[in-house]
């Protein structure tokens, strides 16, 4: 696969490490009251969808960012490569 | 033999002669033959022997679908089996054997199989050897391996080199006949970047195998002068000898290139063949089209194969199969080859055609009929006819032409989960809506068999493919005849008629398996194993289709194909391995002071890559035990020196360094003092411990960060992950700095006095206490860094330089440490010393434990999250009676404590109902002369002094154990704060 890096253009997906579920960016707020509850969801339950999925990529060998990509799991096809702290900053994530 | 079959002129060059050859006999061809064409210009039909019947078998075709003429080629190391005499190029001195016989390829001994063919049918292995179970592996694999199977391996290391390159274009065409020659000139003349690919070391496709013109010129002429044009083009990179694979995402090929397979050996500095990855915008399959036989009794005898083939050895390499020819066919395209070699001086014993409506000839006879037996031990002497009315007729002829059809050639059309469709005009499967991305198919591959079709399909393919505007130039006049075909598979009533001849598969055999109950295509592949040899049935698996769909009266496209994959024809390992092998398959990290280790004559181990000294044996020890026992009474004793540079270490930086590791760490990281180092455990966010190291605080917004040397990478990715994904605000920097130092520990009550002989800095116990860090110098000037940490136990720095220097500083240490008896010890002495200490390493950190099983529980700190704090407060972690990490020792000094071996309760019953924990690391401690070890004990914090069991039935141990503190040696850390 091609991977169109947001800094770096098109790269190989050999370069990559793959991590899955870009949900993983979402850490519940442990002070929350229903935190172990949260947390159980955000560790083990996780959609595995045939199709449109948004996915972590880090750059191992290469500029060490992790990328979001939105990726179709049944064609490979690849529609969005964002670096994965712009995605954070927009879901509020800060310090 | 002198080449008693060649027939007038071809694209052979018959000026130079080559010698080869075959089952030790000796033959002459020319440059431009293949082995095969070589072998029947020389009147050698026989090539081989079948896979389960041991069968005579000739070849069937002309090129890479080739089922049959399989051989050994070369010799020594260079020997490979199952190589296809129909694609190997013909070179001076090649040296090539048959395969899969016992005695001589005439009087094959195992051909006695078939005789019992009743007995070999589908479904042989499964039904035949089920019992006794011990048998199998005993008695019947070995005696089926020895008699079935194909070529043999030479066992010796291939001696060249293969290579792996990466090429970009804006078109890659596979194939170059007459479509993908017509497409590479369109978008060649357009200034595009392209790439053409085409397996066969001439280019021309069938061009080369046929008659036809194209304008005024010869097709094989047209072929040429096309290649000409395209070699003279910047833009074109032609690639002959090159099969493309694979299509993969995005536009990327795999394609083999067979640099020096056509030579005795690769020139000097060149490799066998080349693994090429392409990364292109378009591709333009025009990949051809393969010819299918008709299967009939007794269809597989040498000298009996393609009609196309027969062709292509006539027009292309001016050789007859034979003096006598007959063909067999349902279309119009048989009765080509009977007028081509007709026109060569061939005589045509008849055209058996199945269709009434049968094209008739003035040259030879047309007979509406069909071939329903052949006669000839290790060669074809005879065909039977049944002629539509019922008579039959003997056709004397050494060589059976069989055409069946054409199926387009769709294999990359299905790489990516696409499936063909059926096109009933042409009785054959054609390329479906749903191809690679950025494909085009074009030519025969496309269903478009005339040469016409081929170049007008190519150009516009070209032209689509690149959006190119404008009027398309004009194409010379070119054959474009229609396909007229009545589709026919086999001969009613025929058993032992081979589909797969590869795999010794006939039609009884789909027969039976559809009577058995295999009703998926997928079913009778495996069951039969239709298809499922080297050739990947492309010649077979139609026929197989066809049958089973009549048998179960469905249409062909209702039954559908088996799913095509990648490689298209056999490729070997050594091109997917490219130089990745031997010393080169994974690389080999060392650290700075490794040629000084090597002076010393350590013993080294490999930990995730790098090369670490394990121990340095000294004249005179004779075990492992004996250097590695010194070792670490040396040092407990005075002073040693490991090279600890393996370790991770990251470099983190910023205004919120502290805040990222009170993240990353489940201990307190913030109020840690400038100039201290301090122990941290990292957990995964589901609570099991994933790493531990210290982080050192250099500054105020400044720290170094050690992790385990196996983990240093992930743990480094984990770290971004915390700072992009979880904290992107946080004003911190992280760098891995793992190869920029190289860090030594020294250990040992006079590692202060030694290194005070180094150190320009004051280094006394109130200077620089335990756990203390900072910059310093050595040598007066060196910078370096100092940190008073301790894996052993023992008063003990790691000073660190950078790597430059760590050769030096090494050699150094060991100059100044001379009159203290420094001694250096490897991995193993550490990790007796870590034991005999207590301290938790990799197999305790294994993925399955946490913090409070290693009792380090309470170092969670509950007044900050920390990645790993939420989850591992869940109950299941925190259950009573939990395993804790305890120490273990022999009640009888004299035994062992294995690792890995378990512990039951001293009167308990032994299973594992009643495992009560194990045994993670194991040693003998010199310091206390008996075995030790650290493990996982249930409840064990309050268990210290239990008499238990200690077993493993796999390695028959079962001593009496005492649980003890893991830490046996200065258990108060007396020494570390000396």
């Amino acid at each position: 696969m091609i991977i169109d890096h947001p800094l770096l253009g098109p790269r190989d997906s050999a370069e990559f490490t793959y991590m899955g579920d870009a949900r993983l960016i979402d850490r519940p707020d442990p002070d929350a009251g229903t935190a172990a509850q949260d947390f159980y969801e955000y560790g083990y339950l996780r959609d595995n969808p045939a199709g449109w999925h948004d996915e972590l990529w880090f750059h191992e060998a290469g500029d060490r960012s992790w990328l979001v990509i939105t990726r179709n799991t049944l064609t490979h096809e690849i529609s969005k490569v964002q670096l994965a702290r712009d995605v954070a900053r927009s879901r509020g994530r800060s310090k | 033999m002198t080449q008693s079959n060649r027939i007038g002129r071809a694209q052979v060059d018959f000026t130079k002669t080559l010698k080869f050859s075959f089952d030790g006999k000796s033959y002459a061809g020319h440059p431009g033959d293949t082995l095969a064409s070589a072998l029947l210009a020389n009147g050698v039909r026989l090539m081989g022997r079948s896979f389960k019947y041991h069968r005579p078998r000739g070849p069937l075709s002309a090129g890479s679908e080739e089922p049959n003429a399989l051989v050994e080629l070369r010799s020594g190391a260079r020997q490979e089996p199952n190589t296809r005499a129909t694609t190997a190029e013909l070179f001076d001195g090649l040296f090539a054997k048959s395969q899969n016989r016992l005695g001589s390829l005439k009087f094959d001994l195992l051909s006695i199989n078939d005789r019992f063919a009743n007995f070999l049918t589908a479904g042989f292995y499964y039904k035949t050897f089920m019992w006794p179970a011990a048998f199998w592996e005993k008695l019947y694999e070995p005696i089926i391996r020895k008699a079935a199977g194909l070529g043999s391996l030479s066992l010796k290391d291939d001696p060249d080199v293969y290579d792996k390159g990466f090429l970009h274009c804006d078109l890659l065409i596979i194939g170059a006949g007459p479509a993908g020659l017509s497409a590479a000139l369109t978008a060649g003349r357009a200034g595009a970047d392209v790439i053409l690919a085409d397996e066969d070391f001439r280019m021309g496709g069938r061009l080369n195998s046929e008659t036809f013109a194209i304008g005024d010129a010869s097709g094989a002429d047209w072929a040429a002068t096309a290649v000409a044009e395209l070699a003279s083009l910047p833009n074109v990179r032609l690639m002959k000898r090159t099969t493309v694979i694979g299509a993969f995402d995005h536009g990327i090929y795999g394609a083999v290139e067979r640099v020096s397979d056509h030579m005795h050996t690769p020139d000097a500095g060149k490799p066998r063949q080349v693994l090429w990855r392409i990364y292109t915008k378009h591709t333009v399959l025009a990949a051809g089209a393969i010819e299918r036989p008709i299967a009939f009794e007794n269809n597989d005898r040498p000298g009996i194969m393609l009609a196309s083939a027969l062709r292509t050895y006539a027009n292309r390499f001016a050789v007859a199969a034979d003096r006598r020819v007959a063909i067999f066919t349902n279309n119009d395209d048989g009765h080509r080859t009977a007028a081509d070699l007709h026109a060569r001086g061939v005589k045509i014993a008849a055209v058996v055609d199945v269709r009434p409506n049968a094209p008739s000839s003035m040259d030879y006879e047309v007979l509406h009929g069909q071939v329903v037996d052949t006669k000839g031990r290790l060669g074809l002497t005879f065909a039977e006819v049944k002629l539509a009315d019922g008579s039959m007729r003997t056709l004397d002829c050494g060589a059976l032409g069989l055409s069946g059809g054409w199926n387009p050639n769709v294999h990359l059309t299905c790489h990516q989960r696409g499936r063909p469709t059926w096109n009933a005009d042409l009785a054959a499967f054609v390329p479906g809506a749903d191809l690679p991305a950025g494909m085009t198919v074009a030519g025969a591959a496309q269903g478009d068999l005339s040469t016409a079709g081929a170049l007008s399909g190519g150009a516009k393919a070209a032209r689509q493919a690149l959006g190119l505007k404008g009027r398309m130039a004009t194409l010379s006049e070119a054959e474009d005849a229609p396909v007229n075909i009545t589709p026919f598979w086999y001969v009613e009533g025929c058993s032992r008629a081979w589909l797969d001849q590869q795999n010794d598969v006939t039609v009884k055999d789909v027969k039976l398996s559809h009577q058995e109950g295999f009703r998926s295509v997928e079913h009778l592949k495996r069951y039969t194993t239709l298809g499922m040899a080297t050739d990947q049935g492309k010649t077979s698996n139609m026929g197989g289709l066809a049958i089973m769909a009549e048998l179960a009266g469905k249409t062909i496209p209702e039954v559908g194909t088996t799913i095509f994959r990648p490689p298209y024809t056999p490729t070997a390992i050594g091109v997917f391995a490219g130089r990745h092998r031997e010393q080169e398959f994974h690389p080999k990290r060392l650290t700075p002071s490794h040629k000084w280790a090597e002076e010393q004559g350590a013993v080294f181990v490999e930990v995730g890559n790098w090369l670490r000294a394990q121990w340095f044996p000294l004249p005179g020890e004779t075990t492992w035990r004996a250097s590695v026992d010194r070792e670490v009474l040396a040092t407990r004793k005075s002073v040693g020196v490991c090279d600890v540079t393996t370790l991770g270490k990251v470099d983190v930086q910023g205004t919120d360094a502290a805040a990222f590791l009170n993240k990353i760490y489940c201990n307190g990281f913030a109020k840690l003092a400038v100039g201290k180092t301090r122990y941290g455990l990292m957990l995964r966010e589901d609570g099991i411990a994933m790493d531990d190291g210290t982080a050192a605080r250099l500054a105020e917004d400044h720290f170094v960060v050690t992790t385990t040397t196996a983990n240093a990478l992930p743990v480094y990715r984990h770290m971004e992950f915390v700072r992009q994904c979880l904290c992107p605000d946080m004003d911190v920097q992280l760098i891995s700095t793992t190869e920029a130092w190289a860090q030594y520990a020294v250990a040992g009550p006079n590692s202060r006095k030694l290194l005070e002989k180094i150190v320009d800095q004051d280094i006394s116990n109130d200077a620089f206490p335990f756990m203390a860090c900072t910059n310093i110098t050595i040598c007066g000037g060196l910078r370096a860094r100092l940190f008073r940490i301790s894996f052993s136990g023992e008063l003990a720095y790691e000073i660190a330089v950078p790597t430059a220097y760590g050769d030096a500083l090494m050699r150094k240490i060991i100059e100044v440490g001379a009159e203290f008896d420094v001694t250096p010890y490897g991995t193993e002495a550490l990790g007796v010393m870590r034991i005999e200490k207590g301290h938790a390493a990799g197999n305790e950190l294994n993925g399955t434990t946490t913090a409070q099983n290693l009792g380090m529980g309470r170092m969670i700190s509950k007044l900050k999250d920390s990645i790993g704090k939420t989850l591992s407060q869940r109950e299941g972690l925190n259950a009573d009676g939990d395993l804790r990490q305890v120490g273990i020792k022999p009640v009888d000094p004299g035994d062992p404590v294995p690792a890995g071996a378990h512990l039951m309760n001293a009167d308990g019953p032994i299973d594992a109902a009643h495992d009560q924990g194990y045994v993670t690391s194991a040693c003998y401690s010199p310091n206390l002369g008996h075995a030790i070890a650290l493990g996982f004990l249930k409840n064990g914090s309050e268990r210290l002094g239990e008499r238990m069991q200690l077993v493993s039935p796999l390695t028959k141990v079962h001593v009496d154990v005492e649980i003890t503190s893991a830490h046996f040696i200065d258990p108060e850390g007396e020494r570390l704060r000396a």
